[in-house]
């Protein structure tokens, strides 16, 4: 600990956070984290489990339901691959077509361990690399679960037809993303998510037609019902009529998506929402790890007040473009004054910054660590544009290769940037800065992607499992297709196994009754309310505090500040909400500002999630923690574990609950991409 | 830079499918140069709101041109008069001081308008369940690099894959086709080896799903491809006709 900056300014939470964590060390069962990772070495565990988990017969599939919320990568894929079972499936989307869930909008590409370029690659490297990417805070055996698996992803998607880019003589073509030294990346055009999806809603077309699956679109979940402590139904508003409409399963799976924008501004859709982790929330499923919000690199900076999203560049822009801002202030500033352009900053003054701290990775360090270093550069005052932006440089790449190789690999991108930002990237660099992107943390899952609720799943980035507190460029299409073709199908039989017995489910029940009930009373009190703020200005207030405190940089006071004025968000929520229109009607802003209530929610657990994480480790950089070279102080002495939180009540404090993490086949060390 | 612009807007409003509905002008002052078309029917909205009044429907979702949420007929462009684009990738650069904007949902009769601006797509959704994929159960597929197909081929089929759904080839046209986007979809399997079993079957399938849908038949016009946002090429149609008759002369 001796080269720790500024130790007498280190400032601990752990006094603030007594409150909340005063059952953590409670030994009482119902507390006890169970997270069912099975006997034997690492490389066997998977095998081990599929050899002895219990199955269910064909004929008794049929015999039995299963929800899936969400339509995305993990949700699609999961639906068409427990239809083609045999289950019966009804699937729920908010879009009019499943094909709309915002996984389409993955740019650039999805890993996977097959090696095609003999540079070394392989399953253990996979995982060690996502390991160490997570900052060794995700769960050793899920993560090698994910690396097996991501073979057979592939193999899956080209056989569905998936148009994946290719070499001349017709194999595979790979690409490298951040925090690998290998290429692992396949990948079509910048529209990787969008084919992978596009795969995964063929194949659950094909299970519509067949009649295993049931599609419900513009159907919002708003509560998930629990009878007898299983998970047993959902309650959903048809965003069309109003409607509260009730649905029955033996099992519900929740494949939902991040939270990424309680910062309201982020490169997610507009319509992305925390709210299915936060009913689950609510009816006791632990939310966990909330911190691990990833700040993406490479987005084209905020333009103005009026700005609704802001859009990613693809990392696989960081193959070739080289990042940096002027070496001299007093550029800087020429450059912000509209005095200089950056043509005219000569090679040695510019600041590579990235390739001059981290050597051995360069451009293509993770996600994390790139975002920081961009901050700290425009804080120290070297920033471009509004100040608020680095240099992303394609001129190097031109000269080496050639305008045409550029533009065959990239020129959709290019395109795209030049359409928002008017300036053309081929001549001039482009400007970028870091925006939310994904999130890391979520729902709390065991190794059956099984939640604290009897028979309700999570899958795809609304679980919390495999990226610890940051993630790999394109990991996340590898984990939502893992988790929806090949582990979730598999782990469901396990706790199906023993439904058979159990009838079709009736939603004229008691349990009904109280859910749609408790939904009836929510929307008729914030419709109630009759203020004068829209959701989207209350929400914009939200994201602007959430960036500013609980956003890449996190501080004691900060994080104080920010639950502070959390409830003065939350007053002005409940007292001046304004929803125009009526509840039983077509209403775009009831739908968001039930979004809005829940992501206070999630935001309210970010901060509390973050206060209690005494260290920086990937996505959470905690400034109090840092080195003497401004790299994150990890602590695995006390905190090598996963925050798990269980809810209490609306008013009363969560309850922090701790999964240790046991790591036995890698050494925990510190994360270096320097050498 | 940047500087700002108002503009008025001449916008559809429609309660339901079966209600008449009119045109409702508007005015927006001060948007940024930068904003994005969608960005500035927000402001508008945020006006509406402030009056106590319904903000304009519309669908959309991503705002980066992907996910075929937006549609928009804007001065009788489908996504506006930029090419190449959607309209949430329409910026108010492209647009002059004092212009006044013309708004229109889709107008198709296999898309009734839902309300204002917002119309339902599900047809091309039967359309897709009806044989747009290859028939292949999760699990047992052989090695990817097994099947070897050239670079080319697999760009052609890109190239058809690269459809977002989002309508415009079918409010663009004049008969109501939707012959572009069943030929996108046709055209990538009929390309690639994954989709040859069922290449003839897929075909007939979907061609019959669309007539019974109420689409209208292709006149070769070509404004299908002209508005397409992801520019998918004319010579898709070409192929559906192809792949069409080929299966039908098996019959």
């Amino acid at each position: 600990m001796a080269d720790i900056k500024n130790l007498e300014g280190m400032i601990d939470s752990t006094p603030i956070m007594k409150d909340y964590a005063d059952i953590e060390s409670s030994k009482l069962p119902e507390y006890q984290i169970d997270s069912k990772i099975p006997e034997g070495p690492l490389a066997q565990k998977w095998t081990n489990y599929k050899a002895h988990q219990k199955l269910v017969n064909p004929a008794n599939k049929r015999n039995l339901d299963v929800i899936v919320v969400g339509t995305g990568l993990a949700g699609a894929s999961a639906a068409s691959s427990l239809g083609e079972l045999g289950f019966n499936v009804l699937n729920f989307c908010i879009q009019d077509s499943p094909r709309r869930a915002h996984s389409i909008a993955a740019q650039g590409g999805i890993n996977a361990a097959k090696d095609y370029q003999n540079d070394g690659d392989s399953v253990y490297r996979l995982f060690y690399d996502t390991i160490k990417g997570g900052d060794f805070r995700s769960r050793e055996a899920n993560v090698y679960r994910l690396a097996e698996v991501s073979n057979n992803i592939i193999d899956q998607c080209v056989a569905q037809g998936v148009p994946f880019a290719r070499e001349y003589g017709g194999l595979l073509a790979n690409r490298s993303f951040g925090g690998a030294q290998v290429s692992r990346t396949f990948y079509a055009k910048g529209q990787t998510g969008q084919q992978l999806l596009l795969g995964a809603y063929a194949s659950l077309n094909r299970q519509i037609k067949k009649g295993t699956v049931k599609s419900f679109n513009r159907r919002e979940m708003l509560d998930v019902v629990i009878i007898d402590g299983r998970a047993r139904g959902i309650i959903v508003r048809n965003l069309i009529t109003g409607e509260i409409e009730r649905y029955a399963a033996h099992a519900v799976v929740l494949a939902t998506g991040g939270y990424g924008r309680a910062f309201f501004l982020s490169t997610n859709a507009m319509g992305c929402n925390g709210s299915a982790a936060v009913q689950a929330f609510k009816k006791g499923a632990y939310l966990a790890n909330l911190a691990f919000t990833q700040i993406h690199p490479t987005c084209i900076p905020v333009h103005g007040e009026d700005q609704s999203k802001l859009t990613l560049m693809s990392e696989s822009l960081r193959n070739d473009g080289r990042i940096w801002v002027p070496k001299k202030k007093e550029d800087a500033e020429a450059i912000r004054a509209g005095k200089k352009k950056p043509t005219d900053i000569p090679d040695e003054d510019r600041d590579f910054y990235l390739e001059r701290r981290y050597p051995a990775f360069g451009n293509l360090c993770p996600r994390d660590i790139a975002s920081r270093a961009a901050k700290e550069r425009c804080d120290a005052g070297y920033g471009v544009g509004t100040g608020n932006a680095v240099y992303l440089d394609f001129k190097y790449a031109i000269e080496r290769l050639g305008e045409d190789v550029v533009r065959d690999r990239y020129g959709n991108l290019f395109d795209m940037y030049q359409m928002i930002s008017d300036d053309n990237p081929y001549q001039t660099p482009m400007m970028i800065f870091p925006a939310s992107h994904y999130t890391m943390g979520g729902i709390w899952v065991d190794y059956e992607l099984q939640t604290s609720i009897k028979g309700l799943f999570a899958i795809g980035e609304c679980n919390f499992s495999d990226h610890g507190a940051n993630r790999l460029g394109a990991s996340a299409l590898m984990q939502g297709l893992a988790d929806g073709y090949f582990v979730l199908p598999y782990c469901m039989q396990n706790y199906l196994s023993d439904q058979i017995k159990v009838p079709h489910f009736t939603t004229d029940t008691k349990e009904f009754d109280e859910a749609e009930k408790g939904v009836r009373d929510r929307i008729a009190k914030l419709m109630s309310i009759k203020g004068t703020k829209s959701p989207d200005q209350i929400h914009k207030r939200l994201g602007h505090l959430m960036w500013n405190l609980v956003g890449m940089g996190r501080t004691l006071q900060g994080l104080v500040k920010a639950l502070d004025e959390l409830e003065d968000v939350r007053k002005e929520f409940y007292t001046d909400l304004r929803i125009v229109g009526k509840a039983d009607d077509l209403n775009t802003e009831l739908e968001k500002a039930l979004r809005l209530e829940d992501f206070l929610v999630i935001a309210k657990m970010m901060a509390i999630d973050a206060l209690n994480r005494n260290e920086s480790c990937g996505a959470h950089f905690r400034e109090e923690y840092q080195l003497a070279d401004g790299e994150a102080a990890r602590n695995d002495k006390d905190y090598m574990y996963v925050s798990c939180w269980k809810y209490t009540g609306d008013n009363e404090k969560p309850i922090l609950l701790k999964e240790p993490l046991n790591y036995t086949e890698i050494k925990v060390q510190t994360r270096n991409y320097k050498s | 830079m940047e500087h700002t612009i108002n503009v008025n807007l001449k916008i559809w409003r429609q309660r339901g499918p079966k209600e008449p509905g009119s045109f409702q002008t508007y005015r927006v002052e001060n948007v940024s140069t930068g904003s994005s078309f969608l960005e500035m029917l927000d402001m508008l909205n945020q006006q509406l709101i402030d009056k106590n009044e319904e903000p304009v429907v519309f669908d959309n979702d991503c705002r980066e041109g992907i996910c075929g949420m937006c549609s928009l007929y804007i001065n009788g462009h489908p996504h506006g008069p930029v090419q190449g684009i959607t309209t949430c990738q329409l910026h108010m650069r492209k647009f002059n001081n004092e212009d006044t904007i013309t708004i229109e949902p889709w107008r198709s009769a296999a898309f009734p308008v839902i309300r204002d601006l917002m119309v339902n797509r599900n047809a091309f959704d039967q359309i897709q369940q009806a044989g747009g994929y290859v028939s292949f159960n999760c699990g047992g597929a052989p090695d990817a690099n097994n099947l070897p197909i050239s670079k080319e081929i697999a760009d052609i089929a890109m190239d058809s894959a690269t459809c977002i759904g989002c309508g415009a080839c079918v409010a663009a046209c004049k008969n109501g086709s939707a012959m572009l986007f069943v030929g996108a979809k046709v055209s990538q399997f009929a390309l690639l080896p994954q989709g040859q079993v069922e290449r003839a079957r897929r075909a007939r399938a979907m061609v019959k799903k669309m007539d019974e849908l109420g689409f209208g038949n292709c006149t070769n016009t070509g404004a299908c491809a002209a508005e397409c946002p992801k520019n998918v090429p004319l010579s898709n149609i070409a192929r559906l006709n192809r792949e069409f008759i080929k299966a039908k002369c098996a019959d």
